[in-house]
């Protein structure tokens, strides 16, 4: 914890901030590429069937055009990115099939931008079109259950007889829709070789998986593959796995011997990327008089592409967020003729917690009790579902702190019964929760009199990892921060994971700590001059193997519901004020307090910012973003920034983030739990039920809209 | 974006003789061009005549705008948040300040629609972009299109806020075509798409807009612009109602005026509504009838079906609003 010498814990402004304002930062579309020519992505206007031919004459005509690239004539240079989940990837142009809208089947090469753009619109297409299923209740959509293995279904005590048992009961469905990323800095690659050796800018959450998987992909050794992600812009999931653009682009550079560069557009990166697939639930939940939790019973179902199995689970969180005896949970997959789904914002927590959330301010309402009392009645003392102890837990302290900051003291609970004129005014809150997850890392401190410098292949994804790990190496080498400066996002670095699951910060920290105590070892013998150290951290529970899989490209992370010690998990509380327009419906939210615990928190500042920026996408996922589907042709429509809406500053006026102090020594040794991903999970819930005392409408499918409300 | 031809005009005959695309603020022309939606061979930019067309003259008889006025600027100019609050309010609460310091008056009233299928010429069926195709929306996504003004052939919803005050409040377009110079009454400017969704207004080949007369009138003090739409700012109605009331000393109505934005598939002028109020004092009663008149006609689709209540009820409290406004 901060005391008056440390460094970790003071809020402290981004190292650097003035290189991003002044435009000195380097993204990766920004990074000299000398005699570059420029790509443009060819996408299927169909969601399923095959390319019957191509007529690339007029493309071809288009002064500049300098190569086109289809399953013609390429569709043996590369094979299909590895999937992050079992089953098996969607195809690009490795044939003639095509698995989804907008996925990409041609890749135009012009000396210009504005050339390889309009020879792409003047590339026709002759589609063999078979009628696809575009989501749940779709003709031809397959259901399976999904198998136990990348995820466990929590079981204990007899759910169904208790859930029968019970006298108070909740048995609702709920629905989440599609949501894409939309990060600021669009999806874009860069390639070129120098003889057998293969460079790529892009932006990027796990530039060794890139790089291993792209060498994967062209049939060539990851030794001669360097990828660069100094900065990226924004990512929420959408820039962690490997997707098809990549070796293509590095097959065009390959073909025409120059570097090549693909900045895609907005609404193809709906669709050459990943999303948040939608997912429907039902829950059940059981409690006696008191309001005791007796039974949770909590089924998902989760969209996916034909040939995968990707699923998030968030079952493994709601099973084990309150106490209670009898727990039952399963997921099942339906497979439509759409693309691949990935990780988004709290991946399973923000889908799953809405159901969870939502019903326990139904039980509430049900048992006629405060549903901040609900919460600290059924507050678990371990883990319920192994009976491990908590990390740590400050659930209560968190809602105690936000409460009081918000007023809920003042609230009358009978909905509908605050206005302010023609207002309605409704007042929710919410559990947020996320498993505190730690990956391997590697490290280099190189300590030259007072000036250290620090390298790691992690990322910053606009988070403030730049700075945590300057302030963690100056508290460790008893240095200014000033001194201290920073390398990041490049594969000649010692590796670092996949930059999410709010596991960033603990692994990288603890790496660079780790490689300053080695260097601070050899200051202590004597050593003068230049130190250099390079450390790996294997987190606890995990084999040293781990770290094999990293510099390989793969993933190892020990996950907080996954050990053999305790659980660990951040907690918080939503606390959000809704007001709805008695006559025409519109849905606003003039405040929210959200108060969090998440162990150590190194800085502050960017903690903040991180918070805040979750809770304001907490709305937008609440109230705003859905991607919207043809149901027919099984396509996005609203694939740009005028009609996928996220909220301007007028709506998110007042946010107020609370940090709830909290020292975790179990978790890791520096007791970081992370922050990234729990600022929405919850949030979604929160205004759902300040919405239903409002107005006393249940509105169980996001986004709440006004027609749910006129 | 295709490759085209692209001339600065030097004066506005020719300008008009020039017979090309004309480019003022560009915020729909370019945007329309990127996605490959419009592909005109020859551009013609028409910025250079703001000295001639970039004026604003409130006078006595009537509020003269040019039509290379940014909205940004007629939007805070002080006569016009004071004598015409619906123009000012319209303009306010359109697009984002960005947008408004480059789009011109008289492109805006031309700003086409935001219909997503519109918009992607990969979607084949579009009877405005391709004349014959169908029509994607008509069973498709379609929670944004208009119910009002649609024929069987297309229902995108006309976009625009500034047009529908424009529309309510009897204004004139001043227009130069190669035959010279003639007036319309805006209500004539755009045309319902029937049969012929492709062609959106009234005018001809080489019309250029030149500025906006709207007459001096005992209802614009109290006038007002009510937009409904998913979130705060920067989003495009989902409703609105432009309204301006004359009362008597009684508070009957002497004359109101009212346009319907969102929900139309041009910028609306509700004439039923306005004559079920005339001689009313403006009450739930009154306000509620002259919005089930406006709406008497209204067609939905599976998406846009909340539309005529929201619709209405937009129009009963903007009615409300303006009758209990101090002027």
């Amino acid at each position: 914890m901060a005391d008056d010498t440390s460094i970790i814990g003071k809020a402290r402004p981004r190292i650097d901030g003035p290189a991003k304002v002044t435009g000195a930062a380097r993204y990766p579309s920004d990074e000299p590429a000398p005699g570059a020519v420029w790509a443009f992505l060819v996408t299927s206007a169909i969601a399923r069937g095959k390319v019957k031919s191509f007529d690339l004459d007029e493309a071809k005509a288009v002064p500049g055009v300098l190569d086109i690239l289809t399953h013609w004539n390429v569709g043996g240079d590369a094979k299909p990115p590895a999937p992050t989940s079992k089953g098996k990837p969607t195809t690009t142009l490795e044939s003639d099939r095509i698995w989804h809208d907008g996925q990409i089947i041609a890749v135009v090469v012009a000396e210009t931008y504005e050339a390889a753009r309009e020879a792409a619109n003047r590339v026709h297409v002759d589609y063999d079109e078979e009628k696809p299923s575009a989501t749940f209740g779709s003709p031809g959509a397959q259901e399976e259950k999904r198998e136990p293995g990348d995820h466990e279904d929590p079981k204990i005590g007899d759910p169904e007889k208790a859930f029968g048992a019970a006298p108070v009961k909740i048995d609702q469905r709920y629905e989440t829709p599609t949501q894409h990323h939309n990060p600021m800095e669009l999806f874009t690659t860069t390639c070129f070789w120098q003889g057998d050796k293969l460079t790529i800018y892009e932006p990027s959450q796990f530039v060794y998986g890139l790089k291993n998987n792209v060498a994967k992909q062209l049939g060539i050794d990851p030794a001669k593959v360097t990828v660069v992600s100094r900065f990226t812009g924004g990512a929420f999931g959408s820039k962690g796995g490997t997707t098809a653009r990549t070796a293509w682009i590095a097959v065009a550079a390959r073909r025409l011997k120059r570097p090549v560069k693909l900045v895609a557009t907005r609404d193809q990166g709906f669709t050459i990327a990943t999303y948040r697939a939608e997912t429907r639930h039902r829950l059940r939940l059981g409690a006696d008089a008191n309001g005791r939790l007796t039974a949770l019973i909590h089924e998902g179902w989760e969209l996916t592409s034909r040939p995968s199995q990707y699923n998030v689970s968030g079952t493994e969180s709601t099973a084990r967020i309150y106490a209670c005896p009898n727990v039952e949970t399963a997921v099942n997959l339906v497979h439509a003729d759409r693309n691949t789904p990935g990780f988004m914002r709290a991946p399973p927590d923000t889908p799953y917690m809405f159901p969870l959330e939502s019903a326990m301010d139904e039980l509430a309402y049900a048992l006629k009790m405060d549903p901040v009392e609900l919460r600290r009645l059924n507050d678990a003392p371990k883990d319920p579902i192994n009976g491990l102890p908590w990390s740590s837990r400050s659930l209560m302290k968190c809602y105690d702190a936000a409460a009081e900051r918000f007023g809920w003291k003042q609230r009358n609970p009978v909905p509908g019964a605050m206005r302010d004129g023609d207002w309605k005014i409704g007042w929710g809150c919410a559990t947020a929760a996320y498993p505190s997850n730690i990956a391997p890392c590697g490290a280099t401190v190189r300590l030259d009199g007072d000036k250290a410098s620090i390298g790691l292949a992690g990322q910053d994804l606009g988070t403030g990892a730049y700075t945590v790990i300057a302030m963690t190496a100056a508290q460790a080498l008893k240095l200014p921060v000033e001194n201290v400066s920073v390398e990041l996002g490049h594969t000649d670095l010692p590796a670092a994971s996949l930059a999410a699951g709010s596991s960033h910060t603990a692994s990288i920290c603890h790496a660079v700590a780790a490689a300053c105590d080695k260097v601070n070892a050899k200051r202590a013998q004597g050593e003068t001059g230049v130190i250099e150290e390079t450390a790996a951290n294997v987190p606890n529970g995990l084999p040293d193997s781990a770290m094999d899989k990293i510099n390989h490209g793969q993933m190892a992370i020990s996950r907080g519901f996954g050990r053999k010690d305790c659980t660990a998990y951040a907690f918080g509380a939503h606390f959000i004020e809704v007001r709805v327009h008695g006559r025409t419906g519109e849905i606003r939210t003039p405040r929210m307090v959200s108060a969090f615990a998440s162990g150590t928190i190194i800085n502050p500042l960017t903690a903040y910012s991180q918070y805040m920026g979750g809770m304001i996408w907490g709305i937008s996922a609440a109230l705003f973003e859905k991607t919207e589907i043809d149901l027919r042709a099984a396509r996005y429509t609203n694939d740009n920034l005028a009609d996928y809406l996220i909220p301007v500053n007028a709506d998110a006026p007042e946010i107020d983030v609370l940090l709830v102090p909290e020292e975790d020594n179990a978790v890791n040794p520096m007791g970081i739990k992370g922050i990234g991903e729990i600022g929405i999970v919850g949030v979604n819930a929160a205004v759902a039920n300040a919405v239903f005392h409002a107005t006393g409408r249940r509105i169980r499918r996001l986004p709440i809209r006004i027609e749910d409300m006129v | 974006m295709r490759s085209f031809a692209y001339d600065k005009a030097g004066d506005a005959p020719s300008a008009v003789a020039a017979g090309g695309q004309y480019l003022a603020g560009g915020t729909t022309l370019v945007d329309l061009m990127k996605l490959d939606v419009m592909q005109p061979a020859h551009v013609v930019d028409i910025n250079g005549l703001d000295k001639q067309y970039g004026e604003i003259e409130a006078g006595k008889d009537a509020l003269r705008l040019g039509a290379l006025v940014r909205m940004a600027e007629a939007a805070e100019h002080p006569a016009i948040l004071r004598d015409y609050p619906v123009i000012a309010q319209s303009l306010r609460q359109a697009a984002s300040p960005q947008i408004r310091n480059m789009a011109s008056l008289g492109g805006n009233v031309l700003q086409r629609t935001r219909c997503t299928y519109f918009r992607d010429p990969s979607w084949k069926a579009c009877n405005k972009r391709a004349p014959g195709s169908g029509c994607a929306a008509m069973d498709g996504v379609n929670r944004r299109h208009a119910v009002l003004g649609v024929s069987d052939q297309c229902i995108a919803t006309y976009p625009g806020d500034f047009a529908v005050a424009l529309a309510a409040l009897d204004a004139q377009v001043e227009i130069l075509g190669t035959s010279g110079k003639h007036r319309l009454p805006f209500g004539e400017l755009h045309r319902l798409p029937g049969t012929t969704p492709h062609i959106e207004t009234s005018l001809s080949a080489g019309d250029l807009i030149t500025g906006f007369t709207v007459p001096a009138a005992p209802w614009l003090r109290r006038s007002l612009y009510l937009k409904i739409r998913d979130r705060e700012a920067y989003d495009f109605a989902l409703a609105s109602a432009a309204v301006a009331l004359d009362l008597d000393k009684d508070r009957r109505v002497r004359a109101a005026r009212i346009g319907l934005g969102g929900v139309a598939t041009v910028p609306w002028r509700a004439q039923e509504a306005e004559k079920a109020l005339t001689g009313k004092i403006i009450d739930e009663t009154a306000a509620q009838s002259a919005a089930d008149a406006a709406f008497a006609d209204a067609t939905t689709r599976e998406g846009n079906g909340f539309k005529t209540e929201l619709g209405k009820r937009t129009l009963v409290r903007a009615l409300l609003q303006a009758a209990a406004m101090e002027v």
